[in-house]
């Protein structure tokens, strides 16, 4: 049996779509309970819903073989996991953006107000660039025009709320999207079904 | 005075067992300090599994680190033998930083180096000695080996830079080949260049499977003697109890500025991540003004607090 956790969410929903698509389907994963935790041993998954920030920490500590993890996640907390395929949904970017007309004064250190404090750093240190971070769980946006930041590292989809912001991207970092990840332990002991089941999702990514 | 058993729990027990084991081959004890001088670990940093090393200033104003790792130690301390061979073991406390919380970890460690005149039979006999160590802890288990030259053959035909190279070895551990395709794409390297090293990568499991396309693989790219070496160093496995246990995966990497040759890492069913790792160093040892060749391994005996009672086999 393999474990599967999926990120709570429309991102997950869209997710489990591919999985059940690819012949792991769990009807009872969508109907309206409180179950956690849904099987389906005839296609040997088991599957649970966690908060998208969680899934990588359940796949590194073995709680679930295999789990769907956005790459801003993988990037921002590195766990140790095989990263096996490109799912190619919940397609973003980590971007800086910030106000209007902004101008980078090179003599100050740059106030950088975000959630992905490592994927900041690193980009910003590759540029050997001197930052302040401010470190915010959420309302990012905000920052910049109080005051509290220059800039901003976050998500980027569409950029509606950036520009009703008055906020505008100046720079992509990289570009996110899901990745299907796996526990390296898991990997070794399970790798027929793990194997097989990334065979079938590939096909299915070919597809979108 | 004979200890009972029951008097130990499963990581004395086992602990105590791996020694012997060892001490069976031929492997002495090496004891040392719980300190060292910090500098060592300051010039080696990228050597060490985590960050974070603990300091204190010594009585005569000297900056100490309580020891962060084992190896480094044995090679400072060591000295060259040419023309021999010194098998050393350990079972040592260290102090690391935890990967995902803040604050510091004592963990145990017992291991074994050999170093001086390291050839292809010391280095089947440590892969001998590393599948023997998890055998003695749990009943199912997998030794993963690589060829860290090897893969480097492959990574280097399409690396620009020392940037993009550590950027494609870190997708090889990941076994993250799209992320290779990407990262070539980003870096006006020609589409189909990465081909050959994405196939080596996707050429994992049981030597008797992959070993014959290895070879032909790494002939066709100038990589044939490294892939004779990994033949030779998994040959003693063949036709034994182990050789199933025994697998090619060349996500099994290590930093090139330290390691060469052949790199491993052990796992045993229901530890999420490895409990064994270890691999030739004969770049730590140039770096630190070392002649000998060496190799060796950990085997991280708190990693085993996770495995179920059923698993064990020390019980």
């Amino acid at each position: 049996m393999l474990n599967i956790a999926l990120p709570k969410g429309r991102l997950g929903e869209k997710v489990y779509a591919m999985f059940a698509g690819a012949g792991f389907e769990c009807p009872a994963l969508l109907e309206n309970s409180r179950k956690l935790i849904f099987d389906n041993e005839a296609a040997g998954v088991r599957y649970f819903w966690v908060k998208p920030s969680d899934v990588a920490i359940y796949v590194e500590r073995g709680a679930a073989d295999i789990g769907v993890a956005g790459k801003d996640i993988l990037l921002e907390y590195r766990p140790d996991v095989y990263e096996l395929l490109d799912l190619n949904v919940g397609k973003c970017r980590m971007a800086v953006a910030a106000p209007e007309g902004f101008r980078d004064d090179m003599n100050r250190t740059l106030r950088v107000a975000t959630k992905f404090s490592r994927i900041a750093r690193d980009y910003y240190s590759a540029m050997g660039r001197d930052i302040d971070i401010i470190h915010l769980n959420g309302s990012i946006e905000i920052a910049p025009i109080l005051g509290l930041s220059d800039v901003i590292v976050d998500i980027v989809e569409t950029g509606t709320t950036l520009r009703e912001n008055h906020l505008e991207v100046i720079e992509t970092i990289v570009p996110i999207s899901a990745r299907l990840v796996a526990n390296k332990a898991g990997f070794k002991f399970k790798t027929e079904p793990i194997e097989r089941l990334v065979q079938e999702i590939r096909k299915e990514v070919e597809q979108i | 005075m004979q200890i009972e058993d029951q008097v130990l729990d499963g990581q004395e027990r086992i602990g105590f067992r791996l020694r012997a084991l060892y001490s069976g081959y031929g492997y002495s004890r090496y004891r040392m300090s719980k300190f060292e001088e910090y500098d060592l670990y300051s010039r080696n940093k990228d050597f060490l599994f985590s960050e974070g090393v603990i300091t204190f200033t010594d009585t005569n104003g000297r900056l100490m680190a309580l020891k962060p790792d084992v190896t480094l130690s044995i090679v400072k301390n060591g000295r060259d033998t040419p023309g021999q061979i010194r098998k050393l073991y350990y079972h040592e406390n260290v102090y690391r930083a935890a990967s995902t919380e803040d604050g510091f970890r004592e963990q145990t460690q017992v291991g074994v180096e050999c170093m001086g005149d390291v050839d292809g039979g010391s280095v089947a006999e440590v892969l001998k000695l590393a599948a023997e160590s998890l055998r003695l802890c749990a009943a199912d288990y997998v030794l993963e080996i690589s060829h860290l030259d090897l893969l480097s053959t492959f990574v280097d035909r399409i690396a620009p830079d020392d940037a993009v190279r550590g950027m494609i070895l870190q997708c090889a551990g990941e076994k993250n080949l799209h992320g290779i395709r990407r990262i070539c794409r980003e870096h006006g390297i020609a589409v189909g260049a990465e081909d050959p090293l994405v196939e080596l990568l996707g050429l994992y499991g049981r030597a008797r499977s992959v070993m014959p396309k290895i070879r032909s693989l790494a002939e066709e790219y100038g990589a044939g003697e490294y892939a004779a070496e990994l033949s030779r160093a998994v040959a003693s496995f063949a036709g034994t109890e182990m050789e199933d246990r025994v697998q090619i995966d060349f996500s099994a990497t290590g930093d090139t500025k330290y390691y060469n040759g052949i790199a491993f890492k052990g796992f045993l069913s229901g530890v999420p991540g490895s409990v064994l790792s270890g691999g030739q160093y004969d770049h730590l040892m140039r770096r630190m003004g070392r002649r000998d060749r060496a190799v060796g391994f950990a085997v991280f005996l708190n990693m085993l607090e996770r495995l179920t009672e059923e698993g064990r086999t020390d019980a």
